[in-house]
């Protein structure tokens, strides 16, 4: 261990030579998700403030998020919520080692896809 | 030549120097955040578009005061977490402590904002 290899070991594979497949598209997705959340977070956190502060202002923005544009980054929201959730229940499983083989992991993928979709047409069923 | 034991460099916690620490806590929080996520989108989505009224009712509740404290802490606990890993992969030098350091003023900050909308909705 101490004398362990720190300086040549193997690089990942570049992006321009990196045949795209559907692991990698989940994955890159499952990150851009994560990240685009806290732009759902702050829009979220931005309407309780405007509960919070009074009836004129709250419904200024009410009405800004329930707007045809608003119904979009809201809709566009859930959905990339249930898919990161969803991608975030794979990681889980595969970190007890299960589902790690190519044709479990890629039928997981398409699960997430399908699911996220699947989930958010229930949300705008229910919401 | 590394003069360093094994156990020396088990016990500084390896090169992250905090060990699977990262790892363990947004494991525990993904697992929160799995059951908070749906309780929280299925509390707070109703919500959305209805009158002012209602809503300062509705938010009075304790339950979904909680449920809207919880989702706020944890999820952007977890935020915090996960988007030290993406800048760390993608950053280096002083943009990558600008940017963990920025990130972490914006989650908490946030963190912080949202508490406060809704203690002052509880209270």
């Amino acid at each position: 261990m101490a004398d362990v290899n720190r300086g040549n070991r193997p690089l990942s594979p570049h992006l321009q030579i990196y045949r795209k497949q559907l692991n990698s598209a989940t994955s890159i997705l499952n990150r851009i998700t994560g990240v685009a959340m806290l732009g759902s977070a702050i829009l979220i956190v931005w309407w309780l403030l405007a509960a919070a502060t009074g009836q004129a202002y709250f419904e200024l923005v009410d009405g800004l998020l329930t707007s045809i544009l608003g119904d979009v980054i809201m809709t566009a929201s859930v959905l990339g919520l249930w898919y990161h959730t969803l991608g975030g229940l794979r990681h889980l499983i595969w970190d007890t080692g299960r589902g790690l083989e190519l044709d479990a992991a890629d039928r997981m993928g398409w699960a997430m896809i399908f699911g996220a979709v699947v989930l958010t047409l229930l949300t705008i069923l229910v919401v | 030549m590394k003069f360093a034991t094994d156990r020396k460099r088990v016990v500084g916690l390896g090169s992250a120097g905090s060990g699977t620490g990262h790892f363990w806590t947004m494991t525990v929080t993904s697992v929160a955040l799995l059951a908070l996520t749906p309780i929280f989108v299925f509390t707070f989505g109703p919500l959305l578009g209805q009158p002012y009224e209602a809503v300062i009712v509705a938010l009075g509740h304790p339950l979904r005061a909680l449920i809207m404290a919880l989702m706020i802490i944890v999820g952007l606990h977890h935020f915090r977490l996960g988007i030290q890993t993406v800048i760390e992969d993608y950053t280096g030098g002083l943009t990558r402590k600008a940017s963990l350091i920025a990130f972490s003023i914006i989650s908490y900050g946030l963190m912080a904002t949202g508490l406060f909308a809704i203690a002052k909705l509880a209270f």
